[in-house]
């Protein structure tokens, strides 16, 4: 690729910069890991390692609020990331099979709008409208909101794999006897499946991690898991904060890992560009 | 089993228009029972178009194209009794070749039962029972395309479509596949329509070919009768490789014409339909022209270089009023090979030339 003077490894002060942002980019997560396990009622001096913070998130007084707090997040999570993926994955269908449409380009961009508008504005404007219709906050309003932002999440991988199927295997489906709607069954959803995977899993991970909107929107008495920290906080950080806070980061990772794998082993075992030239 | 005669498909008069780009302007075939059929012609001349007005994936602007006397413009590609081997192939990537070529057959509402013995059946007709459990991924460029093959000929459709399904192989294996095919075709007795830009592959496969240009069919025929007579300009030198020699043409009577050579010398020859005195173009291929030292030749010139193409030559020879001839000869030790610079003569039986029109 480059030549060796123009490497960017060679560059003044590429270490230290590189360890710098490593630094402050991944220090504090590091810290918090290691200290949820911690031996100590203080969450700055390290006694010794234990599992003490963890036993009680799920034993301890507080547990009952977290696992409510838990269920809610999950629940919903999963409903919002099934019911995103399914829209998304209509909405892509309908952007690259319709062929060219007037207002295509318009579609587009209200699809992923969503991502730059700043977050607040989005909780702010969603709180209004749920109590201009008069609905009441509470499980099903998150639930909703949550629909909403994370189609545009769902909708970036989907288009992104879809984009790489060509039109002409559908054209064989058909070509073969197959009804339109068997074309998409039995040749497009099954090629797009992997997209369709990572897009859910995506949307899952947003819906989970959710903090503002979700606060604007919650009402009174209804939790998910980052409202919960976020209100144990202001009370005062516990160290069982650390764990549960670690917790959510492994769940997190572990999913936007899968996410990548589940695409990357899609596009390995069913190439849908390339082909193999003796 | 139909008659020999029998019009497999009948394409009336049919134009296609892209928004304002017009890629078939009225074109007319009959394509026969049991025919190899080619399209042939440069890319852009419409000839893939035509193929997809015909498997249904475009819709035709103007005329009709019947399917055993049966109209069907109207019908969804999954309606039409003919399948296609696209280009790319387009194997669906995550099924084997089993479920690959048993694709149409479970459409048509087989049982699986029956399905399979069908799929060995053609596998067996490409060569490719040992493959039935590969992924089109594992196979080569070769194995990918017999495939393709296998999959549009399991439900043994009335016709078969192929849109240059050799392009995308190396030399030896396209020669060898030419002849595969003709073969299955012949086998089979299902009426093949054979896109390609390739005219050699057109000459050697086909029953008939049509030639194809800006959107027009310029010629149909067989491919002695495109090569040995051909219509026009463009087909005489999309064809093969001709000398197009401007003539001083007259007497044009029945088919012939004579015209008058750069030298002065007048011949009769064939003419084509349409050709008018007056300043014409004759046209004589670079392997029907002699060359000797004579001076009493019908054009006389100097050659000016040799081109070495293996097992032939071509001389370029210059004539003395102006103008350009290709002569080929036979790269072998027998024949005396002209010298650069050196006068030449050069002769030609006037029945292996043609009067043109543009």
């Amino acid at each position: 690729m480059a030549t060796k003077s123009l490497d960017l490894r060679h560059f003044t002060g590429f270490q230290p910069l590189t360890l710098l942002c490593l630094f402050l980019l991944y220090a504090p997560l590091i810290i918090v890991m290691i200290y949820s396990f911690n031996d100590s009622n203080s969450i700055t001096r390290w006694n010794t390692i234990s599992l003490r913070w963890y036993y009680d998130l799920f034993y301890g007084v507080d547990a009952p609020k977290f696992k409510t707090a838990a269920i809610n997040s999950v629940s919903i999570a999963i409903m919002a990331a099934i019911s995103a993926t399914i829209i998304a994955t209509m909405a892509a269908t309908a952007m690259m099979r319709a062929g060219r449409f007037r207002g295509k380009s318009v579609s587009f961009a209200l699809i992923n709008l969503p991502l730059m508008v700043p977050e607040i504005v989005t909780a702010v404007a969603t709180l209004i409208f749920f109590s201009a219709i008069g609905f009441t906050t509470g499980y099903l309003t998150i639930l909703i909101a949550h629909i909403v932002f994370c189609i545009p999440f769902a909708y970036l991988p989907i288009a992104a794999r879809m984009e790489g199927i060509e039109e002409v295997y559908e054209q064989a489906a058909q070509d073969l006897y197959a009804t339109r709607f068997q074309a998409f069954r039995l040749i497009l959803l099954p090629l797009m499946a992997p997209g369709i995977m990572s897009g859910f899993l995506l949307a899952f991970i947003i819906s989970l991690d959710d903090f503002i909107i979700t606060n604007f929107v919650k009402g009174a008495g209804v939790e998910t898991l980052p409202t919960v920290i976020f209100g144990a906080v202001k009370q005062g950080i516990k160290p069982n904060i650390m764990a549960i806070s670690t917790l959510l980061l492994v769940v997190s990772v572990g999913f936007v890992a899968l996410s990548y794998f589940v695409g990357r082993i899609g596009e390995k075992a069913n190439p849908t560009t390339t082909k193999k030239g003796e | 089993m139909s008659k020999d005669n029998e019009i497999a498909v009948d394409i009336q008069n049919v134009t296609k228009m892209f928004g304002g780009f017009t890629a078939l302007k009225g074109v007319s075939l009959d394509i026969r029972d049991n025919e190899f059929f080619t399209l042939l012609g440069p890319s852009g001349c419409g000839k893939t178009t035509l193929l997809r007005l015909i498997a249904g994936f475009e819709e035709i602007s103007n005329g009709a194209i019947l399917l055993y006397g049966q109209n069907i413009a109207d019908l969804l590609p999954n309606k039409r009794p003919v399948n296609t081997v696209f280009q790319q192939y387009a194997l669906f990537p995550h099924m084997n070749v089993t479920d690959n070529v048993m694709f149409g057959l479970l459409r048509l509402g087989q049982e699986k039962s029956k399905a399979i013995n069908r799929v060995n059946e053609v596998l067996e007709l490409v060569r490719l029972s040992d493959f039935a459990d590969r992924m089109p991924s594992q196979l080569s460029g070769g194995q990918q395309q017999r495939v393709a093959l296998a999959r549009a000929l399991a439900p043994s459709p009335k016709v078969l479509l192929l849109d240059e399904p050799l392009s995308a192989l190396d030399l030896k294996l396209r020669q060898a596949v030419r002849l595969e095919l003709q073969q299955i075709q012949v086998q089979t007795g299902i009426t093949f329509i054979f896109v390609t830009h390739d005219q050699e592959e057109a000459l050697t496969m086909s029953n008939r070919i049509a030639v194809l240009e800006g959107g027009r069919v310029q010629q149909v025929g067989s491919a002695r009768e495109i090569y040995e007579a051909p219509e026009n300009k463009f087909v005489a030198d999309f064809i093969g490789e001709t000398n197009l020699i401007d003539v001083n043409v007259s007497n044009l009577e029945a088919g012939k014409g004579s015209c008058i050579l750069p030298g002065g010398e007048k011949i009769t020859c064939s003419a084509a339909r349409g050709a008018r005195s007056g300043p014409g173009h004759l046209s004589v291929r670079p392997e029907r022209i002699k060359i000797s030292a004579s001076s009493k030749s019908l054009l006389k010139g100097t050659a000016v270089r040799h081109i070495y193409l293996g097992t032939d030559l071509h001389i370029e020879v210059k004539l003395n009023t102006g103008g350009n001839v290709t002569v080929r000869m036979q790269n072998s030790t027998q024949i005396q090979i002209p010298d650069v610079g050196q006068s030449v003569g050069l002769d030609f039986d006037p029945s292996s030339a043609r009067l043109l029109v543009d």
